[in-house]
């Protein structure tokens, strides 16, 4: 049996929303759990109908203070990725269109400068931080956010940058263009769609960076991971709680992924301009 | 450079902190107890003014391993930390904790001599217990009825064994014993110790030798992998406390030997259905009663060198003091009081009447001596861990072979040597000899 | 443009990186030939290669290897090939294409910590997991996935959460894919697979590089799922590089050893850097 364009595209999309369904499915679970009492949270077999509660989102904001918690991870996470763009930005662009012979090794070392793992580093930045007087400050988690996403930031903005083509940027230079002015007023709104799923990616990272976070701050620079961790296996059920918890450490990053995502998508349409 | 002055701008006004002095920053763990105290914070400021008080809740491994982290490079975050049994003679011999002194109002003779002495070195105090527990056994008395068994106050193994595969219904997923088998020193190590204690096993001999390879361990362990392979539920390499209060709180277990606090989450109806059927019973024991059931402390300890030394001590006063525990009971009643810690707890008869559990509790941690735990002599303090710093990497290491042997992918033999061989390499190289 | 222009533009990055980069390594490289506890503070001095013989000598060293090369693996074959079909398939407008998108990116934002405990008692405990529910349900034996599947699970539970990575750079990418010559391609007869494997594949290949790289880099150093989960058990049978130095060395706080432990760590990624070089290199053409 042939199937004609329109009954392949109907078969096409439903098996899209087949996978999207099956891929946030634990995540539905994780929100609908929220919901419940800890009693039915470990109810055998898993209750999917039941009286929703708010109890478990009113003693998580009754215990500890959200929007302190929330203000710093806004703080590190879009902090970080702007310090890491602001330089990660010009040295992707100059290694996409002027490459020496230098430029797959250079990529490289920067990748590997995350190779080494966060708990075999864990002494040589605390100390670093502690002499800097930089311990519980959003400072040394900006700083320290950048750095580790700032390979994987010039990595993505490289491949992006790759695919403008050369001839758009070389005939701006002709007309007198700064690199200045190219960065900014071309290559910037050309690969917007790059840059922002870029920077999604990275705010994420650092938005769920829990070993820093956590191991660095104390009571004022504490970030949403460590609020997680307030709540993540204490003696006592604790799945309700921890779910309610998680919801609202996600939401935001949820919501702005959402906002995002249609720009993700645009402005990456060269192939109209060749 | 506009764009570059709007960056840099943003990045300030991100990056900009809030420092401010004259505050107790507080570590603790996530556990119920510590909440209380924490939503009780304000009581306390009432009555010291010019004190503010910030806490820091974590999970008890990552606490743990953010405060450890603190105290050895001096970092200074903390000015009260929480600490276990485990760490506080330890630390308090290296000098990193401030010795406690309280005035006569405290009453520290109250404390229980357990808990006194586990939370000492040399005679002196570094920690104050904030509540304490030891490890008991938790059944279903509707089950065991059923089945015509009964348990006694004193139970031994053998027939802790038996009454288990009375009640055992797999077909109705009801198992007979639930026990720790998920791998780490605080998880199935501290428990298979408690068991291996009463085989008559020992984790080192007086020269600091391993012991993992003695008969006694040998027996604990064949006895423990039987009892689970047969009357466990499945998955039990990965349950730890958590895991397993869930399965008795739906109720799938028939019997639970673990830490006195599940009592009250078992007896709790909001959080068990089996809330109504639960009794209690001393931890049982195979040769010997010594080190059959643990003892644990969470406490509050001042690191050396805060500079909030003073305030930081009338903070712990407050929060370990009898005065507090009414406190607890008149806001949650006497069953949510901070148990383990002082004799005038158990004497008071309202809180006897609202804990049925207090009887049993009280009878473990007076039973158990972190200070002679073992049937053959040992220089080590600790009744499931031995105080040393080394402890730590030694029982993960074992606890992993315990919990691949209870996953079927090693002999108990085997587990055993490699377990020896493990706690061999550290303490070599630690140069105990 | 010339050449000073081009090194101006690159210094602030690789500056940065540097000083990132050298200042750990090299107290790392020196912590880890002196005795160095911090529950030790007065055992002191240059022990040579001792710590790395300690690390090298752990009974689970090997094992930690393998695991770590495993893991790396089939989370980059399932992601990468899981990624790249989801990203082909919503690849055309159809009604709530946005939703789904979202959908499909969502599981990355989703904590580390909160991912494992929510994969390993929502659906994997074999007593009240869903999983073991709907296989009692269809009249099959629950699988006791963490004790008989460690690795397997940890498998599970980092491809949810990376395969929306993927996705989203695969997604992004396809965008910038000519329309016109796939139309000619069809009129010339070529079939999906021909299209997609002739025109998208090579078109998506620097993508492909990146996605591969950067989560090599991630998966070398997995440690919160397993903590959480496993704990490196049963055995050794879920324990990687980074749970090994975290168990051998953060525990007992040795300094020392943790940083013999990251060298090995680093030694180990620069291997399979050097293997993925070579099947990925060609793509990344400068």
């Amino acid at each position: 049996m042939r199937l004609t364009a329109k009954q392949n595209n109907t078969l096409r999309a439903m098996l899209s929303w087949l996978a999207g369904i099956i891929m946030f499915f634990p995540i539905f679970w994780l929100v609908l759990t929220s919901f419940k009492t800890e009693l039915q949270a470990i109810s055998v077999p898993p209750l999917l109908f039941f009286e929703p509660t708010l109890e478990n989102f009113i003693l998580v904001q009754e215990r500890s203070d959200y929007f302190t918690y929330a203000i710093n991870s806004v703080a590190t996470s879009f902090g970080a990725t702007l310090l890491a763009l602001l330089v990660g930005i010009p040295a992707s662009y100059a290694m996409a269109f002027w490459p020496s012979r230098f430029t797959k090794d250079i990529l490289l070392w920067m990748l590997s400068t995350k190779m080494l793992p966060a708990v075999g580093v864990l002494m040589p930045i605390y100390l670093l931080v502690q002499k800097a007087g930089l311990l519980d400050t959003r400072t040394a988690l900006i700083i320290i956010f950048a750095m580790i996403n700032l390979p994987i930031i010039i990595w993505m903005l490289f491949s992006y940058f790759k695919e403008v083509p050369r001839e758009i940027l070389e005939s701006a230079r002709m007309d007198g263009a700064s690199t200045l002015d190219i960065i900014t007023l071309l290559l910037i709104p050309l690969t917007r769609g790059g840059i922002l799923s870029t920077a999604l990616l990275s705010i994420v990272l650092c938005w769920n960076e829990a070993f820093w976070s956590i191991n660095l701050t104390a009571s004022d620079a504490g970030t949403l991971t460590a609020l997680v961790a307030s709540y993540s296996s204490p003696e006592g059920l604790f799945w309700a709680k921890l779910s309610a918890v998680s919801t609202l450490a996600c939401a935001p990053i949820v919501v702005f992924g959402w906002f995002c995502q249609k720009q993700l998508v645009q402005g990456l349409t060269f192939g109209a301009v060749k | 450079m506009k764009l570059f002055r709007i960056f840099s701008l943003l990045l300030i006004t991100l990056t900009a902190g809030s420092l401010s002095a004259g505050e107790l920053t507080i570590a603790t763990v996530n556990n119920g107890h510590m909440i209380e105290m924490q939503k009780l914070t304000g009581k306390f400021e009432e009555t010291h003014p010019g004190i503010t008080v910030n806490w820091v809740t974590l999970e008890e491994g990552v606490l743990r391993q953010r405060v450890t982290t603190d105290i050895t490079t001096k970092g200074g975050q903390f000015d009260v930390m929480t600490i276990g049994m485990y760490e506080a003679p330890i630390w308090g011999s290296r000098g990193w904790l401030e010795e406690l002194t309280f005035d006569d109002s405290y009453d520290v003779d109250d404390i229980l001599p357990a808990m006194r002495g586990g939370l000492s070195h040399d005679g002196k105090l570094y920690a104050a217990p904030f509540y304490g527990e030891s490890s008991m056994i938790m059944y279903r008395k509707d089950l065991v009825d059923a089945a015509g068994m009964t348990i006694p106050d004193n139970p031994t193994w053998g027939h802790i064994q038996d009454v288990a595969a009375a009640i055992t219904n797999k077909d109705e997923g009801i198992y007979g014993i639930c026990l720790r088998g998920k791998p780490g020193w605080g998880d199935n190590a501290a428990f298979i110790t408690t068991m291996a204690n009463s085989f008559g096993a020992r984790w080192f001999d007086e020269n600091w030798m391993p012991q993992l390879d003695s008969a006694a361990w040998r027996h604990a362990i064949d006895f423990y992998l039987t009892l689970m392979n047969n009357y466990g539920p499945p998955g039990s390499s990965a349950n730890s406390f958590n895991e397993i209060l869930a399965l008795f709180n739906e109720g799938k277990c028939g019997m639970w030997i673990d830490a006195t606090i599940a009592a009250s989450f078992i007896s709790d109806p909001r959080q068990s259905k089996v809330a109504d059927h639960v009794a209690f019973a001393q931890a049982p024991v195979a040769v010997t009663h010594r080190g059959a059931n643990w003892l644990w402390a969470w406490a509050l300890a001042v690191p050396a060198g805060t500079k909030q030394a003073e305030d930081a001590k009338k903070f712990i006063q407050w929060a370990t003091s009898k005065e507090y525990i009414e406190l607890v009971a008149q806001t949650n009643g006497w069953a949510s009081v901070p148990t383990g810690t002082r004799q005038s707890t158990y004497d008071n008869p309202n809180f006897q009447s609202a804990a049925i559990f207090a009887e049993a509790e009280l009878t473990a941690i007076l039973s158990a001596n972190p200070s002679n735990s073992t049937q053959d002599p040992t220089p080590y303090t600790g009744v499931q861990f031995a105080a040393i710093p080394e402890f730590q990497a030694i029982g993960i290491a074992v606890g992993q072979q315990f919990s691949a042997a209870l996953a079927g992918d090693i002999t108990a033999e085997e587990a055993l040597a490699n377990s020896q061989e493990a706690a061999d390499r550290e303490m070599s190289k630690a140069g105990y000899y | 443009m010339n050449r000073r222009t081009i090194a101006f533009l690159q210094a602030p990055s690789i500056v940065l990186l540097l000083l990132w980069m050298i200042v750990p390594l090299s107290m790392t490289i020196y912590f880890s030939t002196i005795r160095f506890n911090l529950l030790y503070p007065e055992r002191t001095g240059f022990i040579g290669l001792s710590n790395y013989e300690f690390f090298i000598t752990d009974p689970g060293f090997i094992s930690a290897v393998i695991n770590t090369l495993v893991l790396v693996l089939s989370i980059l074959v399932i992601t990468v090939v899981v990624g790249l079909a989801l990203a082909v398939l919503v690849n055309f407008q159809f009604h709530g294409r946005g939703i789904v998108r979202v959908l499909l990116i969502s599981p990355f934002f989703i904590m580390p910590t909160v991912n494992a405990l929510l994969w390993k008692n929502m659906f994997m405990n074999p007593v009240y997991g869903l999983f073991s529910v709907v296989s009692t349900f269809l009249g099959l034996e629950p699988i006791d996935w963490l004790a008989n599947f460690p690795l397997g699970s940890i498998v599970i539970m980092l491809s949810w959460q990376w395969i929306p990575f993927a996705f989203l750079i695969f997604m992004t990418s396809l965008q910038s894919q000519d329309p016109e010559p796939l139309e000619a391609a069809a009129l010339d007869g070529a079939n999906a697979w021909q299209k997609f494997r002739y025109m998208t594949v090579p078109h998506l290949g620097r993508a492909i590089a990146v996605v591969i790289m950067i989560q090599t880099i991630f998966h070398l150093s997995i440690f919160a799922e397993i903590f959480v989960t496993t704990g490196g058990g049963p055995g050794f049978n879920s324990t990687n590089m980074a749970f090994l130095i975290f168990s051998q060395a953060l525990l007992q706080f040795d300094a020392g050893v943790a940083s013999a432990g990251g060298v090995f760590a680093i030694i180990l990624a620069n291997i399979v850097a050097i293997f993925l070089i070579r099947v990925v290199g060609k793509t990344l053409v400068v």
